[in-house]
Parts: C-alpha cells; structure tokens; sequence
C-alpha cells in the first residue's frame, strides 16, 4: 500500500478532479470559478504524467504540454470575459448573469 | 534512516499529494479571491513537485513558470483590477452547492470503486526512455524537444496560432469600448 504506483497518481488526480469540479459548480464568484478550471485542468496532467510514466513513453508528457498551453489560453480568454462582465455589472458574481435563464 | 531511503519518494509523493489536496480545498473554500489565488499557486508547486517525482522534470518546469508565474500573475491583476469591497459576498457558495458536492461524492465513489476492484499491475518503470534520444542518454528537456519537434511538429505550430488567436481574444475583450 505504502509503494506508490500509478494508481496512487490517478486516486489523487480524481479527488483533484472533483474538488474543481465542486468549485465549478458551486461559488458565486467567477474569479474562484475560473480558478477550479485550472485545478481541473491540473489534474488532467497528472494522468498524463502518471500515465507517461507507466507506459515509458515520452508522448504523455507532450500532451501535458499542450493541456498547459490549452489552460494558459482559457484562463486569459476567462479573465477578459471576468473584466468585461465586470464592467457591465460591477459585480463578478456569477448569480448577476441571468439573462438567459429566461 | 534505511527506510527514508528506501521509501523516500514514497514518502515525498504521500507530502506533495496531500499538500495539493489541501490547497485545492482552500482554492473553493476561502472567501478572499486573493487567499484563494496564493492557495492555486500551493496547489501548482504541490503538482510541479509530483511531476518530478514522475521523471517529467521539463513538464514541471514549465508548471511553475507557465501556471506559478504566467496565470497566477494574470489572476492577481484581475483580482486587483475589481473592486473586491463591492464583492462581499453573503455566502461563497451558491443554490447548486448541495448538487455539487453529491455529485462529486458520486464521482469520488465510484472512482474509487472501479480503482479497487482493479487488478493492480506492477508499474512497468521506464525511466530511460525519458532521458535519452535514439539510445543516447541526453536529459529530459532534450528529450521532450526531440520528441515534440519530430513528431508533434502539426500540433505545435497550432498551438502557437491557437495563443495567438487567445491574445488576439483578451485584448479585444479586455479594452474598453
């Protein structure tokens, strides 16, 4: 049980996942919610990672590298969507936005 | 101090695991964005460190310099650019958190259920492959190199148009109209 393996990698990759995915989900504020987007992402790379390890094949870490460029993307696209709903509302949090909930 | 030897990356992933889960707690549960970001950037270097553990050395470098230094630096800003006075906040969670969390306790279940009935095989370590370039010993970033210059050339220079298109997004999002 001690030995870590590749197991031990995914376990803590999916509770990573799923304390994001709860962040998504639950805060108000845009700014934490983009926050839990990167964790999520995060996660993700330590599949890859592990898996890369496990297999002894450089391609998992290659696609890490583009899940970081992915996220680097997303979180300045998010951040320019935050400042502009900002400056719409004068608010971030996400509960202002209900135009199309109809 | 036989045993730390023997087991020290054992012991070393076990600090790191925890450490990143206990960030990643605080990232949803603090109610300052700014403690949530100092938080994040725990959770990063938490990971960074699992990633050396893993002989991705070039992968955790560029952890802390792209999520440590480039998003955390972005999400300081925009957390300095709102006005946090105006944000305070009733309650930190809204009328999905009850969802959220079951749904993620059914997540974590079921994750959990399918890891131990799997049949754990013995990790088939490689570390070689890692290091070297057609049967010769370089390091990890020239490895990485030689591997995403080769053969993920198509994917890489897409890459660099998909930034470029991100930027272009942000700065026209971001000024003012």
């Amino acid at each position: 049980m001690l030995e870590v393996g590749t197991t031990h990698y995914l376990v803590l990759s999916f509770l990573l996942f799923a304390i994001g995915v709860v962040g998504i989900l639950a805060r108000r504020n845009m700014i934490t919610v983009l926050m839990s987007i990167e964790l999520v992402l995060n996660s993700v790379n330590i599949n890859f990672i592990a898996f890369s390890y496990q297999l002894g094949d450089l391609t998992g870490q290659i696609f890490a590298i583009f899940t970081i460029a992915v996220a680097a993307g997303e979180a300045a696209v998010g951040l320019g969507i935050l400042l502009a709903l900002y400056r719409l509302r004068e608010t971030t949090q996400l509960d202002g936005a209900t135009e199309m909930s109809g | 101090m036989e045993f730390l030897v023997q087991h020290g990356a054992d012991l070393l992933f076990y600090v790191f695991a925890v450490g990143a889960l206990a960030a990643a707690v605080g990232v949803i549960t603090l109610r300052n964005p700014m403690y949530c970001a100092i938080s994040l950037l725990v959770c990063f270097l938490c990971v960074a460190a699992l990633f050396l553990l893993r002989h991705a050395e070039f992968l955790a470098l560029v952890q802390v310099f792209v999520y440590g230094g480039g998003i955390m630096v972005l999400f300081l800003f925009v957390i300095m650019l709102v006005n946090l006075h105006r944000l305070r906040e009733s309650s930190v969670f809204g009328e999905y958190a009850p969802m959220a969390v079951v749904l993620a306790v059914l997540l974590v279940a079921l994750v959990l259920f399918v890891f131990l009935n799997y049949d754990q095989q013995a990790v088939a370590a490689a570390p070689g492959a890692f290091v070297s370039v057609e049967g010769q010993v370089v390091g990890n970033s020239e490895a990485v190199a030689w591997t995403l210059y080769r053969d993920y050339l198509l994917p890489f220079e897409i890459a660099s148009v998909f930034l470029l298109v991100a930027m272009v997004g942000a700065v026209v999002l971001g000024r003012k109209s």
